[in-house]
């Protein structure tokens, strides 16, 4: 873990209690033994499909779901909390630091209130400021920021679009200053013409108010024209971990692969000569042993059904994956 | 090819308390046997009320205007589904003739009543199959879409089943009847990219399996692209632009057809930024006059943008598009 690491995680789990009665002690395993690092300034990207525990894992780092195996901590240069302890005074100002950034920009704004009370509501629940005066201050300078009017202040959001709405979203997320936003799906509910406006505005943001984002998306292809380091997650536990670059020049997990070739092409001559993926992803509550991932996995073999793989940081290139076979594979251009 | 369904000058209007909306306007196309036609536009272009329009099956305020014409040819002759009036009428064009799926598949089924039970009851109404005969069709139709153990799947709720299982049967039960004409609305947008990947697939497979036309509604281009032999794009309910697939995309004429390209994240160009298309799309109740895209287009030639519908314009017998830039003939 270097200097400059923002949220730090190692064995991370979280469970949910599905037990039906007293002595029913099931649990469900959403997120399982996750080691991340996220550094601070990164725009850092989480993909999987639905059931893969990616939503779960960005709550965990908000303190939105209870940690329950490993450690987790915050560090941001003044103060360096322990998010499986965090509370009281602490976890209030933590609060301030950390925000979350919703999907649907139709169900998270409420309906009676007006643009300015809804960005205004957390400076003056976490006290924030002192006047009103001050309050608008904010107000107007975080709408500004997200290139909101200063008229639209006064309108109810069901005069606006969607992608104005989802950017009162982030304005309201930024308001109280924070060094960490997950956001999570933010543009899949938008339509393509307003993604790439809406992605521009986050990593304009990154940039200029250096934001650490937890950006998460089942899109690849969003992740990689915004991100610039990425975690692919599958059944709760990370496959694969690399740069932006490294991931999408040469993935070295053959779930990372199968999400690519999954993508339709734009060019429709285009045809995939890369291996589909069969079946579905398990249920969590009925996890395979060894690899999670090898009752869909194309190159399986003994050893993967038995032995769970761990995340390897093979090479020194800070590429990690969590494969018996990636060397091999890699060797025999087989992915 | 024989023509399967013909839609002339089709406008549609909503009449509600803030006057009338205008929600399709002078949308013409065909689609002939064994073809897909890709239906794009972003929420609020008029592609979902289009389709519906074929199924007669907009709300009670919707008011179709006098030109409209929607022509079903069906081997026992033609029907003009707009004149429908009799729900007993309208079996062919609701199942019959023409079948539907739907984005989110868990609220397309009864959650209360089994999968098998809603394939059954169906099939009893559109053809004269016994009970019997109709519950061992839907077992085989199940596994004719990848439903592993359809013996007992058919017995199960649709909370049972998973997002992708869920829509396969879905498409199961709209294709059991063995409709001419399959309206396919965002069918994977709710599905995961590997599932998504498996369902184009199946329904790849099947047009040419029961020689069917499919009209696919979707937002998402590489969907079309991997999919469609022909594309529409609307725009503020106009058709701006239509052509086969590999014409429209490769070489896109009109201005938001290009945007839309334009901001999509490539996979192969991660280097530049992306491009929006500026601003949002007009509310159908302050339609701009001229052509619909002028709000937002970075292309305007002059005054006829602002005030003059652009005419349909020939850039070549299959491929037209509705936009100032363009003369006819004289299409660079």
């Amino acid at each position: 873990m270097s200097d400059d690491t923002l949220i730090s995680a190692r064995g991370l789990s979280v469970g949910f209690s599905i037990g039906k009665g007293l002595f029913d002690k099931r649990i469900l395993k959403a997120v399982d033994n996750v080691d991340i690092d996220i550094q601070s300034g990164s725009f850092f990207g989480l993909v999987g499909e639905s059931g893969s525990g990616k939503t779960t894992l960005g709550r965990a780092f908000l303190k939105a779901v209870t940690i329950t195996g490993g450690s987790a901590t915050y560090k941001d240069g003044e103060v360096e909390y322990d998010l499986t302890t965090l509370n009281g005074a602490k976890l209030k100002d933590f609060r301030k630091r950390a925000q979350l950034i919703f999907q649907d920009p139709y169900a998270a704004l409420s309906p009676r209130m007006t643009v300015r009370d809804i960005i205004a509501e957390p400076l003056e629940v976490m006290g924030l400021t002192s006047s009103r005066e001050e309050t608008d201050e904010r107000v107007r300078e975080i709408a500004a920021k997200c290139r909101l009017n200063l008229e639209h202040l006064r309108r109810f959001p069901h005069a606006f679009s969607g992608g104005q709405r989802q950017r009162i979203s982030i304005a309201r997320a930024l308001v109280s200053g924070p060094k960490f936003v997950v956001a999570d799906e933010s543009v899949a509910a938008l339509d393509v013409s307003i993604q790439a406006d809406v992605l521009n505005l986050l990593k304009e943001l990154q940039r200029d108010l250096g934001i650490t984002f937890l950006f998460i998306s089942h899109d690849l292809s969003v992740v990689a024209h915004t991100c610039d380091h990425v975690a692919v997650m599958y059944l709760g536990r990370l496959v694969e971990s690399a740069t932006t670059r490294q991931l999408f020049e040469a993935p070295r997990h053959p779930y990372t692969k199968a999400l690519f070739s999954a993508i339709p092409s734009l060019d429709p001559d285009d045809e995939k000569s890369a291996q589909k993926l069969e079946g579905e992803i398990p249920s969590p509550t009925n996890q395979p042993p060894g690899c999670k991932f090898h009752t869909r996995c194309p190159f399986v073999i003994d050893k993967c059904k038995a032995e769970e793989p761990v995340l390897e940081h093979a090479d020194g290139t800070g590429h990690e994956v969590a494969c018996h076979r990636w060397v091999e594979l890699m060797e025999q251009k087989a992915l | 090819m024989s023509n399967l369904i013909t839609v002339q000058n089709l406008t549609l209007k909503f009449r509600t308390d803030e006057g009338l909306i205008t929600a399709v306007e002078d949308v013409s196309f065909r689609l002939r046997k064994g073809e897909v036609i890709g239906l794009v536009g972003e929420s609020g272009s008029g592609k979902s009320v289009t389709a519906k329009a074929l199924m007669h099956l907009n709300a009670k305020n919707a008011v179709y205007s006098p030109e409209s014409k929607i022509i079903l040819h069906t081997d026992e002759g033609d029907v003009d589904v707009l004149s429908l009036r009799k729900a007993k009428d309208m079996k062919v064009v609701r199942g019959g003739a023409i079948s539907m799926i739907f984005q989110e598949p868990m609220a397309s089924f009864a959650p209360a009543i089994s999968i098998g039970k809603q394939m059954v009851e169906q099939l009893m109404l559109h053809s004269d199959m016994s009970k019997e005969q109709a519950r061992k069709h839907s077992i085989e139709m199940l596994d004719r879409v990848g439903i592993s153990d359809p013996h007992k799947r058919v017995d199960q709720f649709a909370f049972e089943l998973s997002g992708g299982m869920r829509q396969r049967a879905m498409i199961a039960m709209a294709l059991s009847t063995k409709p001419k004409l399959l309206i396919a609305d965002e069918p994977t947008t709710a599905l995961d990219v590997t599932i998504q990947a498996q369902v184009i697939d199946l329904m790849k497979n099947l047009v040419t399996e029961f020689d069917m036309g499919i009209i696919f509604i979707t937002h998402d281009l590489g969907v079309v692209a991997q999919t469609a032999d022909y594309v529409s794009v609307m725009y503020l309910g106009r058709l701006i632009e239509k052509g086969p697939v590999r014409e429209v995309i490769r070489d896109p004429r009109h201005p938001y057809t290009q945007g839309l390209i334009a901001a999509l994240p490539k996979l192969d160009d991660l280097e530049n930024p992306l491009l929006p298309i500026p601003g949002d799309i007009p509310s159908p109740l302050e339609r701009p006059p001229g052509c619909v895209f002028n709000t937002r287009c970075s292309k305007i030639v002059g005054d006829a943008c602002m005030s003059v519908l652009p005419p349909d314009i020939k850039v070549n017998p299959v491929h037209r598009v509705a936009c100032h830039i363009y003369k006819d003939e004289g299409v660079a």
